[in-house]
């Protein structure tokens, strides 16, 4: 393994061979924003928010799934990069029904932060409000697909670290959904652990633990500890 | 085997060609691609065997065969020897017939092959046998001299031979992007893996408007066979897979009679030509979804998954299909290579111009006289093929645009009729060459609705992995569908550009990267059919309903 | 993976003989949880539509979890969770058979039958479809009837066709 340099945002860093991009900004104290990414899970590189400017090349590159090389030259931020990322992030606010006002979330949302930290004040496109449902069959956890943003953390980490794959998605497109088994009720999962796992990684409202109201949901990442331990899989 | 002498009722299908024991005077090659066999091709068929036997032409075959490419005229039956095709040989039509076997007899009739420009400006590479062999039978393409270039290969070059010859020739992907083939090759052959290699033939042709790889797969199977053997030899994999579209039974069925006659011959399978070489060839059949022709999202289909694409790289050159290196080429690539290998590198690069080496398939379709499929040299320009082998727009009707590359492809205005078609010209207009797709569209057409109708492809075809294709498309589906109800404001339209941008430049894959282009291309040359739409809420081509103002007003659809 | 693969034989859902040309299916693939794709396509070739009972079986006997079963079975358009009607009419809606009026087609259908793509008529006689592109773009507009494929229709031409059923 040797150590490679290169420049992130003007500033010289070092990392090494087989690290993302995302590793080494962060490992500097550079902000990324990225959704579908977690420590310690599989990455997909599928929220596209962590893309970022490589010189010479014209196409953007996700952080989370670049590795670094010798002398390369990073932008992440740009007035291209930061459009690109509001719209993303607009896209997502738009494709479902996202109120933070009635949801289990508010203020301990990553969809809401993500809105600050891009500067999203309106949406210049129309809300498509799909007809989802809200799943509360099982007896410590519910789902509300309106709040659902594909980011698959919860499909990634039942298989990845609890080994159970209850989780997965069906359909695709804008039809694409969560589904727990055979598309079963949640409460009728017979490969569901209730470990909790899922919810505890959810960055927005649509996993949730019975019993909190509006803005009570209250995340315990550290209740992960071992997925932080499993960071450098760049896969 | 023969049945000349004994006139049989053909009252049972027949499955297989008529060929007489002794020397072949003439044959009929009666087509049976999914085109003319629409049209009973197999009645036609029968009915001239029977005719045949009844006339006692005992040194006449009569062959069942491939595509012989002008689909507009079928049923098509074909007379090589002396130059001849008969078209609109309609089952039933006994004029006809009398007069295909007439021909056979040495009589008068037909289109000269020679002289016709719908033939004669084509340069056949890829679609060579074609028509002129019989798709389940390994013989023929043996007697054609098939498998030659294999044997070639794998007794008298090594690998880097074979490598080099492939990246002199120039190729470049047939499937798309047209990235060097040969450059392909070498980074698989380089990369170690002592856990196997595979090579995949991408068969899965999901562009709208192209058939090329169908019409190859059911024409002339053991060609690709035999390319992707060559392409195992060149960078050490002794599997491969055909992905094919489910929607193509036919090629299926060919195929898997091919690989199984292939095999039997020793063409297939372990030691090929008594050399410790080996190559077996696997089918997978697809289940219908566009994307599957994103290698990544291919390679997750063939391991039994849904068909979402990853972030690249890594390429599957380095690691593919279970992990491993994987070379996947498309079936028009795969199938020019044996010709490539027989003739030498030298011979296809003098083939096309510029950087846009040898020939390329083309499907026309849409508002041309000839619809069919073509082979021609890279480099004619879209007038040449559109107005001289296509033979221009039928009735008389005034051309508008043709749309090369599908979805991801974009709509070429009048003004570009004498642009190169080669994949430089074609990026810097907006488009791609992509599968090889051509639709000729007239007045009748309106290009914002063609616009509209690729988005709604794209959106339902989007595999929902990531934001920017997944939403994206769907809302400038939606934009797209204001402007051709003419509720749509300008403002709109600037959101659709800025959309499009930003869909193109952040997508994961080449799918939702390249479905903006319909749009931005039809912007680009027909600004003023969206205007139409936008400021005089008028459709000029007459396809959309436009709604009321009035009614869309109330309803709070549009702002005052 | 939770559902192991040495797990006993799964039964199949119902007492119907036509399971043994899938469970035939299954071994001859070796069982592995790759050969997904083909073996649910052997189900609907059987079967002519995947139902849970079937998927779940699926799942069992290949050591797939069941909602990776699902994800894929609903993934891929080519598969039906549905039975299909007595005929299938598939219109295609290529780019070549789009301008050439198939979308009159659909709707002259929709008119007559009153059904929309997806949909199989009350009587269980007719399902429609429609098809991204069947390559038949030579002959558009193309609608493949019971398998047969049929070139340069007309809605009443098709209307016709369908009436004669």
């Amino acid at each position: 393994m040797s150590v490679l340099t290169l420049t992130i945002e003007g500033r010289d860093v070092a990392g090494q061979t087989g690290h993302t991009i995302l590793q080494v900004a962060r490992e500097n104290g550079i902000a990324i924003p990225t959704l579908c990414h977690l420590q310690g899970l599989s990455d997909v590189g599928a929220c596209r928010l962590c893309v970022v400017e490589v010189e010479g090349q014209r196409k953007l590159f996700p952080a989370c799934v670049t590795t670094i090389d010798e002398g390369m030259k990073v932008t992440v931020n740009s007035e291209r990069l930061a459009a690109h990322r509001r719209r993303i992030v607009e896209l997502l606010f738009t494709e479902r029904n996202h109120i933070c006002s009635v949801c289990v979330a508010d203020r301990n949302c990553e969809l809401q932060d993500l809105a600050v930290e891009v500067g999203l004040t309106h949406f210049d496109l129309p809300l498509l409000s799909p007809q989802a449902v809200v799943d509360a069959t099982h007896e410590r956890f519910g789902i509300d697909h309106n709040r659902c943003v594909l980011c698959t953390r919860c499909v990634r980490v039942c298989d990845e670290i609890e080994g159970a794959h209850t989780w997965d998605v069906m359909g695709r497109g804008t039809e694409a959904r969560l589904i727990t088994d055979m598309g079963i009720p949640w409460g009728d999962s017979n490969t569901c652990t209730s470990c909790g796992k899922c919810v505890q990684v959810c960055p927005t409202g649509a996993l949730f633990e019975k019993g909190r109201s509006v803005a009570e949901a209250r995340r315990r990442r550290p209740y992960l500890p071992y997925l932080v331990a499993h960071e450098g899989r760049t896969r | 085997m023969t049945e000349a002498g004994t006139p049989t009722p053909a009252r049972r299908r027949r499955q297989e060609s008529l060929i007489p024991a002794g020397p072949v005077r003439a044959s009929a090659h009666v087509c049976m691609a999914a085109g003319c066999l629409s049209m009973q091709a197999d009645t036609v068929f029968d009915s001239l065997c029977e005719r045949v036997t009844a006339r006692g032409l005992t040194d006449v075959a009569v062959k069942r065969v491939g595509c012989l490419g002008l689909c507009a005229a079928g049923p098509l039956v074909a007379v090589p020897e002396m130059g001849r095709m008969y078209d609109h040989v309609a089952a039933g039509d006994d004029a006809a017939l009398d007069g295909v076997v007439d021909g056979l007899a040495g009589g008068e009739g037909g289109r000269q092959t020679a002289t016709d420009p719908f033939f004669s400006h084509q340069v056949k590479v890829v679609l060579e046998h074609c028509g002129q062999i019989d798709p389940e039978r390994v013989e023929d393409y043996v007697a054609v001299g098939g498998y030659e270039s294999l044997t070639k290969a794998v007794t008298t070059m090594t690998p880097a031979e074979v490598l080099g010859e492939v990246s002199r020739s120039g190729i470049r992907g047939r499937g798309g992007a047209g990235y060097p083939t040969g450059l392909k090759w070498t980074t698989v052959a380089k990369t170690d893996s002592p856990q196997g290699k595979y090579v995949v033939c991408n068969g899965d042709e999901g562009d709208p408007g192209a058939f090329m790889d169908r019409s190859v797969l059911e024409s002339s199977p053991q060609q690709v066979l035999e390319g992707m053997a060559i392409a195992g030899y060149a960078v050490g994999a002794n599997h491969g897979y055909v992905y094919v579209r489910a929607e193509y039974p036919l090629a299926v069925k060919r195929l898997t009679t091919a690989i199984r006659q292939a095999e039997h011959a020793g063409l297939l399978g372990p030691r090929i030509a008594d050399t410790s070489f080996g190559f077996d060839v696997e089918i997978r059949i697809g289940a219908g979804a566009f994307v599957c022709g994103e290698e990544t999202a291919l390679i997750a289909s063939i391991e039994g998954g849904r068909g979402t694409p990853r972030p690249r790289p890594p390429y599957p050159a380095a690691s593919g299909l279970w992990g491993k290196p994987t070379l996947i080429n498309n079936v028009e690539t795969l199938a020019s290579i044996p010709a490539i290998i027989g003739r030498g590198a030298e011979w296809y690069s003098a083939i096309g111009s510029g950087k846009s080496l040898g020939t390329k398939v083309f499907a026309l379709a849409g508002s041309v006289v000839n619809t069919g499929l073509i082979e021609v040299p890279l480099g004619l320009t879209l007038r040449e093929i559109v107005f001289d082998i296509g033979g221009g727009l039928p009735g008389g009707g005034k051309f508008k645009a043709v749309q090369t590359g599908g979805p991801s492809g974009g709509c070429m205005p009048e003004s570009l009729l004498d642009m190169s078609v080669d994949y430089e010209s074609l990026a810097q207009a907006g488009s791609i060459m992509g599968s090889g797709g051509m639709i000729v569209m007239d007045d009748g057409t309106c290009m914002v609705d063609v616009a509209k109708f690729f988005m709604d492809f794209c959106r339902e075809e989007s595999c929902g992995k990531c934001v920017p294709c997944r939403v994206g498309t769907t809302q400038m589906y939606h934009l797209l569908d204001r402007i051709t109800r003419g509720l749509a404001s300008r403002d709109e339209l600037g959101e659709l550009e800025s959309l499009a941008g930003m869909v193109r430049d952040t997508s994961l894959c080449g799918l939702g990267q390249g479905s903006p282009n319909p749009v931005v291309s039809t912007l680009r040359y027909f600004r003023d059919e969206y205007m139409a739409h936008i400021d005089d809420h008028v459709c000029p081509a007459g396809v959309c309903k436009m709604e009321p103002r009035e009614a869309a007003l109330a309803a709070g659809e549009v702002a005052p | 993976m939770t559902v192991a693969a040495a797990a006993p034989p799964a039964s199949p859902p119902r007492d119907d003989k036509r399971w043994r040309q899938v469970d035939v299916r299954i071994r001859r693939l070796g069982a592995r949880p790759d050969a997904l794709i083909e073996v649910l396509h052997t189900v609907q070739e059987v079967f002519g539509y995947l139902d849970d009972d079937a998927l779940s079986y699926v799942s069992e006997a290949l050591g797939v979890p069941p909602s990776r079963v699902l994800g894929v079975a609903t993934f891929y358009s080519h598969f039906v969770r549905k039975p299909q009607g007595e005929h299938t009419c598939v219109v295609c809606m290529g780019t070549a058979c789009y301008i050439n009026g198939a979308g009159a087609i659909l709707s002259r259908i929709h008119d007559t039958l009153g059904i929309d793509a997806g949909g199989t008529t009350p009587d269980g006689q007719i399902s429609l479809l429609r098809a991204r592109c069947l390559g038949a773009c030579s002959m558009a507009p193309a609608v493949v009837i019971d398998d047969e494929v049929h070139g340069r229709l007309s809605p009443d031409g098709v209307q016709q066709m369908l009436e004669a059923l």
